[in-house]
């Protein structure tokens, strides 16, 4: 069994930490092999930014794979370069608050989120990245919720301020992931 | 013991803390960034020096000067920056300096793209530099491998009194993969190698010009000069019976061997098993050094059996490939599957040119 993520959005949207953290819990927490390989311009901010998470049971052979499995976009332009590559089946997450294209393909599963409205509702314009992180791993349960949330909670360790602010982000995430699936 | 999710530059230079490496010096180029970085952060905790030198030029000399001063010491860069390096590296190689260098490769020629590629075959295994010189080329498929080959890298170096290359490649630098990092050397072995275990080093010996050490890289003597590179080609020559390291997946049975190194090598591998089971008889042979090549690996292929072998190279033209003719000698074709300029090898296109090989539609 082997998942391949694409995340991708533009620079400064927090692509790169939510792929990094999905893939340090599954290191920390499973014995599953994991990869992350980030991809991205020259630019720090604006630009567009994406990266790639493999999780698989056997040895993964390229990080950054051509079909993939699960698609997280954040914003418009992400959308129409990686809908191609998303396998017929496959799951698309969507920030919903800045992506209004329809959605052409019917052979995929969709799931929605506003999660930039959503952000700037729990204050914090920058979160939107732990809340979609916890929308993929309600929806997915690719790698156990508490796991994730458990690296998370690790990597934040030195800004402490900062916990419950994800931490409800995380759950606001979880739940809207899980209702999707039902 | 744990698994620690790391960068692969990071690893590398993590690793090669661990084997006693107290130097380094370099020059930023993407993608390898990180390895700088994370000297400059880690190598003053353990008592070591980092310098980012002025230029590639700057940097390798500082560290053929550490080096020779039996310091284990290190540069890295990606294939453009390496190519800078090439006048130190053939002094270290001439002097009989040990020292290690990564390249981070990246696609070429000239400035290339500052995405991974596999484009420096022919410089890491031919010609470094001038003069005809050699070294252990070690190519890693994994972070793990690059681990693990880094310090294998110093401890080579020093058994030869050679310069050692990681040849990597921009997409070991970038990915993060789970790693098992080696234990710290601890301070006393570190101390020991430089002092009691370079008897050549320039550690400051007491004024005695008899026993003097004396680094040179080339000698005025022709005679002398060719006694040096007799002696140097016979090490060569014998790096071939005991240093070739190869990894064979699956080719005991094969009709169509891949053969792949580096970041190429595990693409194919996850191959194998999905062609397995479409039925094709499949297997990889992945050389982990380049120099020494794994010709037995070629030799003892049974060519009754093998219909092709499939070259998988992120170079174009073909680098590699051409070795791997050269031990074929056309006892089966060699055919090729090649990306180049900063495209990562697709497992589709590896799928595909071997169902082609097959007679199997894709």
């Amino acid at each position: 069994m082997e998942t391949n993520l694409c995340v991708a959005g533009f620079g400064g949207q927090g692509v790169m930490t939510l792929g990094k953290f999905l893939a340090s819990a599954t290191c920390d927490s499973t014995d599953k092999n994991v990869t992350f390989f980030p991809s991205y311009g020259a630019e720090q901010r604006g630009g567009t930014a994406n990266c790639y998470v493999v999780i698989s049971d056997d040895m993964i052979g390229a990080p950054l794979g051509d079909v993939m499995d699960d698609l997280i976009v954040m914003n418009g332009p992400s959308l129409n370069k990686f809908i191609v590559t998303l396998k017929p089946g496959g799951r698309l997450f969507i920030n919903s608050s800045i992506v209004k294209d329809k959605i052409e393909r019917t052979d995929v599963e969709i799931v929605e989120a506003p999660v930039t409205e959503l952000a700037l509702e729990m204050g914090n314009a920058k979160v939107l990245n732990v809340i979609m992180l916890g929308v993929y791993v309600g929806y997915t349960e690719v790698v156990a919720p508490e796991i994730v949330w458990g690296t998370v909670e690790h990597k934040l360790g030195s800004k402490p301020k900062l916990l419950p602010l994800n931490k409800a982000a995380f759950d606001k995430g979880l739940e809207i992931g899980r209702a999707a699936r039902k | 013991m744990a698994r620690t999710f790391m960068k692969g530059s990071e690893a590398v230079a993590e690793a090669a803390v661990r084997a006693g490496c107290r130097f380094f010096a370099g020059y930023p180029i993407t993608p390898q960034n990180e390895v700088p970085e994370y000297f400059s952060r880690r190598l003053p905790e353990v008592g070591g020096t980092f310098i980012q030198g002025e230029s590639e030029v700057a940097s390798i000399n500082m560290v053929y000067g550490a080096a020779s001063a039996g310091v284990r010491a290190m540069t890295s860069s990606s294939s453009p920056g390496i190519a800078l390096k090439s006048e130190g590296i053939s002094y270290c190689a001439s002097a009989r300096i040990p020292m290690v260098y990564a390249n981070f490769a990246r696609g070429g020629p000239g400035v290339g793209s500052i995405q991974p590629a596999q484009m420096d075959y022919f410089e890491a295994t031919k010609a470094a530099g001038n003069g005809g010189f050699q070294m252990i080329v070690l190519a890693p498929s994994t972070v793990q491998e690059a681990v693990d080959l880094t310090v294998k890298a110093f401890e080579l170096a020093d058994r030869d009194r050679n310069p050692v290359h990681l040849l990597a490649d921009g997409v070991i630098a970038t990915m993060m993969e789970p790693v098992e990092l080696p234990e710290m050397m601890p301070e006393e072995k570190v101390a020991e190698i430089r002092e009691s275990k370079k008897n050549w080093a320039l550690v400051g010996h007491p004024l005695d010009y008899k026993n003097r050490a004396w680094i040179q890289p080339g000698q005025w003597i022709t005679t002398k000069m060719q006694e040096c590179n007799e002696e140097a080609a016979a090490m060569y020559e014998s790096w071939k019976t005991k240093d070739v390291m190869v990894e064979e997946y699956k080719v005991d049975d094969a009709e169509i061997v891949m053969t792949a190194y580096g970041i190429s090598g595990r693409i194919a591998k996850s191959s194998v098993d999905i062609l397995r089971n479409k039925g094709i008889k499949v297997g990889l042979i992945r050389p982990i050094t380049l120099n020494p090549f794994p010709t037995e690996s070629f030799e003892k292929l049974d060519y009754s059996k093998v219909k092709a072998i499939l070259d998988v190279e992120m170079s174009i033209p073909a680098q590699y490939a051409t070795d791997v003719e050269a031990v074929v000698r056309k006892r089966c074709p060699v055919e090729k599957c090649l990306c180049s300029g900063g495209n990562v090898m697709s497992r589709e296109a590896v799928l595909e040119a071997v169902m082609k090989i097959a007679g199997q539609e894709a």
